[in-house]
């Protein structure tokens, strides 16, 4: 199968720190490739990356055997390349039919039509309820972002990104913060998402990321240690001793 | 409001009823609004002696509200919103005079555009950069612009300011008779019936389109790229370019109101440029609140109105008591430091005490700050115990209602 997302040597210094030093990484179409590795090993790094938040130092990044290493965050979007963040990035003052509403005006190329009132688009309302209605957010869809429960948010965070209609799409720790009841609603949407969409997913439970992924690589220090199938990467020795060294430090 | 909303009560029962079309609660008129519209409309029949000062409130409020749409919708912060003002000012007058343009409506658009081409132009040398650095780019162009006006005497009549000025009658050549009334051909009186007319029609003419284009899907955008620029841009809004967009709106909006003023004074002059003007289009909307289209007519009549009783009570020093109630203002909210800074005025003058004194009292306040803010939030509770329901003190007309 072809790679659908591929980075070539790619490196990102901050100052003399080299938070990510020659990552080639291919992710092939419709995979559900995790990346693990301890804190601090530039996971995070490496999404900001590919998602144009960052510019890489030096290396490339292919999307379908596109460069996009310089494109500009929003081509990217536009090209099927979608992510969450970690920590909560949203529109703290819009409701979550806004929010929603706002990413699928901007799919559809509607987004900066100025004469047309906000929800009077009946494609776009349809889908908003959908996609609300999918992530358990009906009965707060007039609610103010800000004021919704973690969990609530969470969703909405991932509903986004969904909004988005990905083809490519990086998850950083989507489950991350989120109490234990309602942390099945997050991973069952995860795990429901269309085969066809390619997931790249950052997740330190490895219980998830051993149910949920079918290829796994290992960040240490800025650098690939390994990859490859969730049974290889587990009995690898340069794995365990990374994690246990890990959790003996802590 | 409450009639659009779905119920809540079950998910199953929110998406039929909403239907095919999708109403927000903020986009229809609710009585308050309209009620507002009235007020100008009242004005004119009931104080007829403040024609010339309402024309003047509502050029301000049109000015605000251009301010608003870069400050409240994108937080763009400017120090020389003026430039856009001025622009259009003169090119208002240089029209009429040299009879380019005869026509009032005509002429008020062109020199809009003219200020719109500015706006467009420098907008990508005020996205650089940050907060202070957009301030300091914008007074810059302001400052530039004023210079520029004052070097080229032959063209701008420099500071003696442009003379001779003639405006042809309002929609002259569309004038008809009908029942016995003429419509059209509008002439400038010296009482500024047609000024304060023409002034209240183009505002919310422009009102409107601005209502429109903020509850329109690009006005969404503007929302969430000033909430969340990082993630606006993962979404896929190409954020440089709506910010570009909704600059040049507000350029051409400031320069409307430039034009407006030129119009319905027969003059032009430098003073349109000036620091002085910009800078209290900030106060204007510190007054008034941002982000809801309101902030600016309403900050304008409040300060226009403090301005001009200020000066008839304290003709020589009117400026030191803008300058406090702007500290209490910022220091402790609206309603409560408009309460404070009138009762020390009160006191003052009470007490004839001098600006020294008063200048102590504020300091003394400013060392309880914390204090007095308790002492406050403790009153806010027992007003909202009073009333029922708390009520903060964010404007009646915000339309961010939870």
């Amino acid at each position: 199968m072809a790679a659908v997302l591929e980075t070539a040597a790619l490196e990102k210094h901050f100052g003399g720190i080299a938070a990510v030093n020659g990552v080639s990484l291919a992710v092939e179409k419709g995979a559900r490739h995790a990346l693990i590795g301890p804190n601090g090993a530039g996971k995070t790094t490496v999404i900001n990356l590919l998602t144009g938040v960052l510019r890489p130092s030096a290396g490339r990044i292919l999307l379908e055997g596109r460069d996009i290493t310089v494109l500009e965050p929003h081509k990217r979007v536009g090209l099927g390349l979608t992510r969450t963040f970690q920590i909560n990035q949203l529109f703290l003052d819009l409701t979550p039919v806004e929010t929603v509403g706002l990413a699928i005006s901007e799919r559809m190329g509607t987004g900066a039509q100025w004469w047309r009132l906000v929800g009077s688009r009946s494609p776009v309302t349809e889908e908003i309820v959908e996609i609300l209605g999918r992530f358990h957010l009906t009965d707060v869809m007039f609610e103010r972002t800000g004021n919704l429960p973690y969990g609530k948010q969470r969703l909405l965070e991932i509903a986004l990104a969904i909004a988005c209609r990905p083809q490519v799409l990086l998850l950083d720790e989507p489950a991350a913060g989120v109490p234990e009841a309602e942390r099945h609603d997050i991973l069952a949407t995860v795990a429901a998402l269309p085969a066809d969409v390619t997931v790249v997913l950052i997740e330190h439970d490895m219980d998830l990321v051993f149910s949920f992924a079918d290829r796994i690589s290992v960040l240490v220090n800025g650098t690939l240690l390994t990859e490859g199938a969730p049974d290889e990467v587990a009995r690898d020795p340069r794995v365990k001793a990374v994690y246990l060294g890990e959790s003996l430090n802590a | 409001m409450s009639a659009t909303r779905p119920s809540q009560d079950s998910a199953a029962a929110a998406a039929p009823r909403m239907g095919r079309r999708l109403t927000l609660p903020t986009q229809l008129w609710s009585k308050l609004e309209i009620a507002f519209w009235l007020i100008p409309v009242a004005a004119f029949f009931l104080f007829p002696k403040y024609l010339t000062l309402g024309s003047q409130i509502l050029i301000t409020a049109l000015f605000a509200l251009s301010l608003d749409l870069i400050l409240g919708y994108a937080r763009i912060i400017s120090l020389g919103h003026a430039a856009f003002f001025g622009l259009g000012s003169y090119v208002a007058a240089l029209l009429a005079k040299h009879g380019i343009i005869n026509e009032p409506v005509l002429a008020l658009v062109v020199a809009g555009l003219a200020a719109a081409v500015l706006g467009f132009a420098t907008s990508f040398l005020v996205l650089r950069g940050s907060d202070l650095a957009r301030l300091m780019v914008t007074l810059g162009i302001a400052l530039i612009m004023r210079e520029i006006a004052n070097q080229i005497p032959e063209v701008t009549g420099g500071a003696d300011g442009l003379q001779g000025v003639t405006i042809a009658p309002i929609l002259g050549s569309l004038q008809f008779n009908m029942f016995g009334y003429t419509f059209g051909g509008f002439q400038f009186d010296i009482f500024g019936h047609v000024a304060y007319t023409y002034c209240l029609v183009v505002l919310f003419v422009l009102f409107l389109l601005a209502r429109r284009i903020v509850h329109s899907p690009f006005g969404l955008s503007l929302r969430a790229v000033k909430g969340n620029p990082l993630r606006s841009s993962l979404v896929g809004i190409a954020v440089d370019r709506r910010l570009v967009a909704i600059y040049t709106v507000a350029a051409f909006y400031a320069g409307v109101a430039g034009a407006l003023l030129a119009q319905t004074t027969a003059f032009a002059s430098l003073d349109v440029f000036s620091f002085e003007r910009s800078a209290d289009l900030l106060l204007v909307l510190i007054i008034g609140g941002t982000g809801y289209l309101y902030g600016g007519l309403i900050g304008a009549v409040a300060f226009k109105l403090i301005q001009d009783s200020l000066a008839t009570f304290d003709p020589q020093y009117w400026q030191y008591w803008i300058g406090l109630l702007l500290v209490f203002l910022v220091l402790f909210g609206r309603i409560y430091g408009a309460i404070i800074a009138a009762l020390i005025f009160a006191v003052a003058r009470w007490l004839q005490l001098s600006f020294f004194e008063c200048a102590l009292i504020m300091l003394a306040i400013g060392l309880g700050y914390g204090h007095i803010q308790k002492g406050l939030k403790l009153l806010d509770g027992a007003i909202a115990r009073l009333v029922g329901h708390a009520r903060s003190a964010t404007p009646m007309l915000a339309h961010r209602k939870p």
